[in-house]
């Protein structure tokens, strides 16, 4: 199981690519982002972008499915507190397929719970093309595999 | 959608709220966020969560789907009285997200809205940019998500120069 302990700064991961379709795009805006261009091929021609493109916050669900499946699975993953940064890059479409590359950016263990460890995480979206699409900084807590104190077990 | 010149900052809306089931909590984790304590009940209670709880994610997408809705309200009233509507641009992003604690099953979370502040594009003369604090609170009243979200938005006059208005 993947732990704390196991995060170093300046790792990097590259995390298998994700083909976007337009059902994709359209089922996400129709429940959390009901907006022309993200619904309509032929709305989203009068809109500021041109042609039917992915919801921002859909990028960064599928960035955290790629993130979930490639590094959290079988982890002491306990969630988040937060994330300092996400920026849009460039639109998602139809068809693309996206790759997430991960660094460890910073890793420091918990003062006030010694049984928990926070790592950063700084993240880039590129598509086929190798264009970024979306970048997000973001922090993560995971059990640690032993206390300083006590050698206890990690949470999780 | 009213004109960046029309907005001020501290203008502050509710958006709308939502009860979260754990039924939609599992279907939007086993989408997009597949950890155990968003997905099962048992393994929940295990974690340090205590019970099953929301995506992070599953909050923001809620609370977008009302501040999306709610300007959508914004903007039919504004057709309905024979108002031009300004139009909104991509956003480059978000920044300072937090989720201060967890969104459990039976949770209702309402949403709102507040403009902290505007800003003239230098390279844009025709649209500035509008710094929105988008929040969640709890029914007990405790916060459990807040973010910046930065969006484009039309200028009701254009500013070639920056030198009127």
């Amino acid at each position: 199981m993947r732990a704390f302990e196991d995060f170093k700064v300046g790792d990097i991961m590259e995390l298998a690519p994700l083909a976007v379709t337009a059902a994709d795009i359209k089922s996400f805006a129709v429940r959390f982002d009901p907006q022309p261009m993200h619904l309509d091929e032929a709305a989203s021609q009068s809109t500021i972008v041109d042609g039917l493109f992915a919801s921002g916050l859909h990028i960064v669900c599928m960035h955290m499915r790629l993130f979930a499946d490639g590094i959290l699975r079988d982890s002491t993953s306990m969630g988040s507190p937060g994330v300092e940064e996400i920026r849009y890059l460039a639109p998602v479409r139809p068809g693309d397929s996206l790759t997430l590359r991960v660094e460890i950016a910073g890793v420091r263990p918990s003062k006030s719970r010694p049984e928990m460890g926070l790592v950063n995480f700084r993240s880039h979206m590129v598509n086929a093309d190798n264009k970024p699409v979306l970048e997000i900084a973001a922090t993560l807590m995971f059990g640690r595999r032993r206390t300083a104190g006590g050698g206890r077990g990690g949470a999780g | 959608m009213t004109y960046f010149e029309d907005v001020r900052v501290g203008t502050r809306t509710e958006v709308g709220s939502h009860t979260f089931t754990a039924d939609e909590i599992k279907a939007f984790a086993r989408e997009f966020d597949p950890q155990p304590f968003h997905l099962d009940e048992e393994a929940a209670a295990r974690s340090h969560f205590g019970a099953l709880c929301a995506s992070g994610w599953h909050t923001a997408a809620v609370c977008l789907r009302h501040v999306v809705l709610a300007r959508q309200r914004q903007q039919a009233e504004l057709r309905r009285r024979g108002e031009p509507v300004a139009r909104t641009g991509p956003s480059p992003g978000l920044r300072d997200l937090k989720w201060p604690k967890p969104v459990y099953v039976g949770d209702t979370i309402a949403f709102a809205q507040e403009i902290v502040e505007l800003r003239p594009v230098a390279s844009r003369p025709d649209v500035g940019l509008r710094i929105v604090r988008h929040t969640g609170a709890n029914q007990r009243g405790e916060l459990v998500y807040s973010v910046l979200s930065s969006t484009f938005i039309e200028r009701r006059v254009r500013h070639p120069d920056g030198a009127q208005g």
